[in-house]
């Protein structure tokens, strides 16, 4: 076989495969909307879920991810961003900063199961929080730090070093600099990357399994008590969320239309990743041109 | 205004340089404890097995049933430790090829056609969460198995084909920067020698960044191995080692998932699946561990 | 009031290992343009940056040797390098201006300085503009982008930013090397109008900008003062043989 030969070979073989990645993703998507988002309806996003009555809907599971996401959030933002300034600008260039960096490595390859186990030995158990909103959000938070904080050094990272001179030889403190001047530049990437992260949180469901648990109680909405424990807000109730939910569903769906809900809820899932996907995309090249197209 | 040096006018930035340093020295020093936390408590549970209920070790790792709550109670671990290892390194050996191909296509053949199209496909592929890819493969692989080939549809081939997708965006990533990062002048050398694109690529390219496509081929592997629901959904869930591919198997996570809500935390049979959960751990350091042995090596 | 100068005394930099800059004693009088001129990798912007202690930002860099501002050295641990900087401005080769508004980038500063009065900051910002030649070009759009200002008024808005917290001493790292002419001359007139207010250390690679410029001369080598004297005096007779080889083009 002639070189030529074997290079058209190679390249057909080589847009083939592609093109076929593009089609199983197509394939994917295609399925489960199809099948999911003839059930999506106003009724199935709000209602309740029935046990082994057909009807049932995924309200309270879609609001309880949603809630969850928001309480993770808010308490990985901070730390990530603490822990993400403290290796770009105070950690020494040490073997203690190499070990933490080994610990923020390890840590982001532990598989998302374990995670949920520590929470269950930990926050259920040890602490007592049981299967809740808040254990759910520790374990979540465990799950996201890394990325927080790798986001947070890579956002850093990327301001250019006369910036940050020019503030330091203004006589502003190191602290100052770092909130003024670097993060505000950094925003873009920052922000983007905690987009993407939270539609990894929102989808994550084996951490959620033994800390928020798989089942929601009867939830009042018109209840907004955070202490009562019908409201939705009380973070120490269980919440199944709709990832958990779907996966329920698959395992032990007693209700005739299982499959259905089981296709509108992983409807209503990929299409929020989705959202989330390309709004991180769309935002990092809206901010991206905002600053450049200044020149 | 001239003003002195002195310490005198310096402490409004003192007290603001300490709140940033306490402040991100408490972030950093809660990531330590919590690493350290759960390798403590897992393993510390993981551990009583053996110590507390006084299962052998080596009967865990190579025992062939897995009975904790039966009459006599075994502790064989063996299926789940070999269905895990097979469901990722088939899972590997499918999305490596697919994955060196996508990056092929979009570093060398069609650059600009690839970043717009390809890149976001893969981008999307890596999104979607593992339970819709569990449900996508129960409801469409398992039946289609079962048609086509002999046997219940789940089993090995069910978890490994869609693994398999699962970590073809991990693989291709890397291989796409590693592709990208290396200095045209290597390629251009080879086709001013009159080389084909394809002699070039498997000549040159290939070689030269093979320490990182397995760098990323072995993240795929963690990954996948680490996998747990979308496993559990496609795989059947049968306790022992499968006799084909399409026969009910079981991994250590597919384990882990169906038996803890059901064992009473304190049992033995539940510290057996702590036992499972300290092996999976186990194994995550050494997939980090042979990652960062492979990065060095390829800084020769 | 009393004019600041600043002076080093054998003053060295170490990168780790390597040397940068040896043992360099030097005297910047007030009210005066000195410059540092030499070939590059000579040691010129280190030694510039040591004298502001923005080597501290380099790892494995190692400053010896004392730095005199009035009757302090600065080079010591003791010195609190936050209120040091502020008696020392800044600028830089390529123009540096925060992504924030004209006016932000020469109020940020004062305002953390103390200056929390609105019409006091209005004051500076204009005086600051004024005393930097760009007051007329940027008074009606004073709240745009800075990034949105072409190159030579960048580089005059941060000349602007780095006088507007009043310091004594103004350290240019090549201020004009990466601006067209025009730019580089409106730059050089700036430097011959504030040499009457502050004392400014400028580097620069132009031997002719150095001789329109400054007052004194020095002229480095591999990290050593060969020759320091006024400016027409290093450019008509030089006393030593390299200064003489860099200055007719032999080398450099």
């Amino acid at each position: 076989m002639s070189a030529k030969t074997a290079n058209k070979i190679a390249t057909s073989v080589i847009v083939a495969v592609s093109g076929l990645i593009v089609l199983v993703l197509a394939g994917l998507l295609g399925y489960i909307l199809v099948r999911g988002l003839g059930h999506l309806s106003f009724d199935f996003l709000t209602s309740a879920p029935e046990t082994i009555r057909r009807g049932g809907g995924i309200g309270p599971q879609l609001f309880n991810s949603v809630f969850l996401l928001f309480l993770t959030m808010i308490i990985t933002i901070p730390l990530g961003l603490g822990a993400g300034i403290y290796m770009s600008e105070y950690a020494p260039a040490n073997k203690v900063t190499n070990g933490i960096r080994l610990i923020v490595e390890v840590l982001s390859s532990v598989p998302s199961i374990i995670v949920g186990l520590f929470g269950l030995l930990v926050l259920v158990n040890l602490f007592g929080f049981g299967f809740s909103l808040f254990a759910g959000a520790l374990a979540l938070t465990v799950f996201n730090l890394p990325l927080m904080v790798r986001i947070t050094e890579q956002g850093l990272r990327s301001v250019p070093r006369e910036q940050k001179e020019a503030s330091l030889a203004l006589g502003l403190s190191k602290w100052k600099t770092i909130t003024s001047v670097m993060l505000p530049i950094s925003m873009p990437v920052i922000l983007t990357g905690t987009i993407l992260a939270a539609g990894r949180v929102f989808g994550e469901a084996a951490a959620l399994l033994f800390t928020a648990g798989m089942s929601s109680p009867r939830l009042d909405f018109t209840d907004w008590n955070p202490f009562s424990p019908f409201s939705p807000l009380n973070p120490f109730r269980p919440a199944e969320t709709l990832a958990v939910h779907i996966w329920k569903i698959n395992s032990e769906g007693l209700a005739p239309d299982a499959k259905e809900i089981a296709a509108g809820a992983s409807a209503v899932l990929v299409i929020t990743v989705l959202a989330f996907n390309f709004s991180a995309r769309w935002l990092g090249r809206y901010l991206y041109r905002k600053f450049t197209a200044i020149k | 205004m001239a003003q002195p040096l002195e310490r005198q006018q310096a402490k409004p930035h003192l007290a603001e340089e300490w709140v940033g340093k306490v402040y991100t020295l408490l972030c950093i020093a809660f990531l330590i404890l919590t690493i350290f936390s759960l390798v403590y408590f897992v393993a510390s549970k993981g551990l009583s097995t053996f110590f507390v209920n006084g299962v052998n070790v080596i009967d865990l790792l190579t025992g062939l049933k897995w009975a904790p709550e039966g009459e006599p109670r075994l502790f064989g671990a063996l299926p789940f430790i070999f269905g895990s290892f097979s469901t990722s390194l088939l899972a590997a050996a499918i999305a490596a090829p697919l994955g060196f191909c996508a990056s092929v296509f979009m570093v060398e053949i069609a650059p600009k056609f690839g970043r717009q199209y390809l890149q976001p496909v893969i981008e999307l592929l890596a999104g979607i969460p593992s339970v819709v890819y569990g449900f996508v493969g129960l409801s469409v692989i398992v039946p289609f198995f079962r048609d086509v080939f002999p046997g219940q549809g789940v089993g090995i081939a069910a978890g490994s084909v869609v693994l398999s997708i699962m970590i073809l965006p991990t693989i291709t990533t890397i291989a796409t920067d590693a592709l990208a990062a290396l200095p045209k002048g290597l390629k251009e050398g080879s086709y001013a020698l009159g080389a084909t694109r394809w002699q070039t690529i498997y000549r040159i390219v290939l070689p030269t960044t093979l320490p990182a496509l397995m760098t990323g081929i072995v993240l795929g592997i963690a990954r996948a191995f680490g996998e747990a629901l979308a496993v559990q959904m496609v795989i059947g869930n049968a306790p022992h080692i499968p006799r084909s591919l399409f026969e009910s198997a079981s991994t250590l996570t597919s384990a882990i998932t169906l038996s803890m809500g059901n064992t009473a935390m304190g049992t033995v049979a539940n510290n057996a699946l702590w036992s499972l959960a300290l092996i999976l751990m186990l194994m995550t350091f050494v997939f980090v561990f042979i990652v960062r042995w492979l990065e060095r090596r390829s800084k020769i | 009031m009393t004019a600041i100068g600043m002076s080093t005394k054998n003053l060295s930099v170490y990168y780790s290992d390597k040397q940068a800059v040896k043992d360099v004693s030097l005297d910047f009088q007030a009210k005066q343009v000195t410059a540092l001129i030499g070939p590059s990798g000579c040691g010129k912007s280190t030694f510039l940056r040591s004298l502001n202690r923005m080597n501290d930002l380099i790892p494995d860099c190692k400053i010896t040797g004392e730095i005199w501002i009035r009757d302090r050295n600065i080079n010591s641990p003791d010195t609190d390098v936050v209120s040091l900087r502020q008696r020392i401005g800044m600028v830089w080769q390529r123009p540096n201006p925060f992504h924030k508004s004209i006016y932000e980038n020469i109020a940020f500063g004062p305002r953390y300085h103390g200056t929390k009065n609105k019409k006091q900051l209005d004051e500076i910002v204009e005086q600051s503009l004024r005393k930097a030649a760009l007051w007329e070009e940027t008074k009606d759009r004073l709240h745009n982008s800075a990034l949105a200002l072409s190159g030579g008024q960048q580089q005059r808005l941060c000349i602007a930013r780095s006088i507007a917290v009043k310091p004594d001493i103004i350290l240019m790292d090549e201020p004009a090397s990466a601006l067209d002419p025009v730019s580089t001359s409106k730059i050089e007139e700036l430097i011959a109008e504030l040499k009457r207010d502050f004392c400014i250390v400028i580097v620069t690679h132009n031997m002719h900008q150095a001789a329109r410029v400054s007052d004194k001369t020095a002229f480095f080598l591999t990290g050593e003062v060969v020759e320091y004297d006024l400016t027409p005096n290093i450019f008509t007779n030089p006393q030593k043989q390299e200064t003489n080889d860099y200055i007719t083009g032999r080398f450099g």
